[in-house]
């Protein structure tokens, strides 16, 4: 049977990736972040999953108002770094897991959970930072990725008690499979940040701590905040934070926090990640 | 922060009216009435992702512009490049995202723009670097005065 092994939260902040695609990670600037990803990556290294479920949204890259999805699976065999703006990202392809994806889909929509499913889909910043922040720069991405989309852009957003139950219907998918593979959740953006507007730039390192000390030792916690609790808090693309929750969902009621590292600022965003067993 | 609550609710049937994340100072929440009156000029920025357009509107912005079903304001903000202006006028800000990368400019020259009062790219720069923009003062309208 398949086997959830470890969950991570990180945020996906594209100048994250561009600062590794330019080499530039040696500046001042991005030394103490970089020297925060030491310890993960080396978690990472000792601890690859067959598959990692990377929940992610899109940033007007594949999606947008003309049509756009709750939550998304991707079933497909490959997924190619997207072209946002500044032509792809020079990293590898992204290769799927149709057999788990499909077995997600069947699994979390005999649960209630109306998935859209996508087999044709270019993933931007939001999956492909993740997997440069955990694995470095390889000529190939040393596992297999199930992309799940989430609509964060689009008020309304799933609620984050919502999202949590998500990351339950999953592990019951998971823990269903009838191969013999490990698996691995990650549940990307934040934390506090806000790109729009007169306030752009607000961070708030007081919610941000309580958030990850709630992921760990009451998760119900962070499912009791509003979508304006997130904007009021922790400013109005902080409301990402809700996808986390996808994450700890999928965990075991208790888990041991393995690492944390949390820095201001990377771009106009506070940067935090953080990587869970369960207990 | 409704932390130990129920999920506040939705306020009913009537998209237009107000929000209970209105008093947020500053913010432009994507909701309907945004998607609704930005939409054609969210489209206009979301074309920027294909290189083809990125190179058409580089040989004449105007000319392209006028292929969108966009409103005149719409077009000057973004010749313009008035990033506040266009949120007000229905972007979102990941779509505004695109003509700033299309400049090749940092986002930071965006969020400086949009900040009150404006910042440069260094200013904005360095109060992030300083700990970012304070939260205490700017989550409502009652309190704010943008940090």
């Amino acid at each position: 049977m398949a086997r959830l092994i470890a969950g991570m939260g990180t945020s996906h902040v594209p100048g994250v990736g561009a600062a590794m695609d330019n080499g530039k990670t040696d500046e001042d600037y991005w030394v103490p972040l970089f020297k925060g990803f030491e310890p993960l990556r080396a978690w990472h290294r000792e601890n690859v999953p067959d598959v990692n479920i990377v929940v992610f949204n899109d940033h007007a890259t594949s999606m947008a108002l003309n049509h756009y999805s709750t939550f998304m699976l991707g079933v497909g065999d490959q997924f190619q770094p997207a072209d946002e703006g500044w032509g792809p990202r020079k990293v590898p392809v992204v290769e799927g897991h149709p057999e788990l994806a499909w077995h997600l889909v069947e699994s979390l929509i005999l649960d209630e959970f109306d998935m859209a499913v996508t087999a044709d889909f270019d993933v931007d910043h939001g999956l492909t930072v993740p997997l440069s922040i955990a694995y470095d720069q390889p000529l190939a991405w040393p596992t297999k990725i199930i992309p799940l989309c989430v609509n964060v852009i689009q008020y309304p957003q799933p609620t984050p008690l919502r999202c949590y139950k998500l990351g339950q219907s999953i592990r019951r998918a998971i823990d269903s499979f009838d191969q013999d593979i490990t698996v691995g959740i990650w549940g990307t953006g934040g934390l506090s940040h806000q790109l729009g507007g007169e306030r752009a730039g607000v961070v708030n390192a007081e919610f941000d701590k309580k958030f990850l000390d709630n992921l760990v030792d009451d998760p119900l916690a962070n499912t009791r905040l509003s979508h304006t609790d997130f904007i009021r808090e922790a400013g109005a693309e902080g409301i990402e934070m809700i996808m986390w929750n996808v994450m700890r969902g999928a965990m075991n009621e208790k888990v041991n926090e393995v690492y944390r590292f949390y820095h201001i600022p990377v771009s106009a965003t506070a940067y935090g990640a953080i990587i869970l067993e369960n207990e | 922060m409704s932390e130990g609550t129920t999920p506040a609710k939705p306020k009913g049937p009537n998209v237009e009216g107000s929000r209970d994340y209105d008093d947020i100072p500053g913010t432009y929440v994507f909701d309907s009435r945004r998607y609704r009156s930005g939409y054609h000029l969210n489209m206009f920025c979301m074309s920027l992702n294909r290189a083809e357009c990125r190179d058409e509107f580089a040989r004449d912005e105007a000319a392209y512009l006028n292929k969108f079903s966009m409103t005149e304001e719409q077009r000057q903000a973004v010749l313009d490049r008035d990033y506040i202006k266009l949120l007000q006028l229905g972007a979102n800000v990941y779509y505004t995202f695109k003509i700033v990368s299309h400049d090749r400019q940092p986002p930071q020259v965006m969020y400086g723009k949009m900040s009150s009062p404006q910042m440069s790219f260094e200013e904005f720069q360095e109060m992030m670097i300083a700990g970012g923009r304070p939260i205490d003062g700017n989550r409502s309208i009652k309190e704010s005065d943008n940090g």
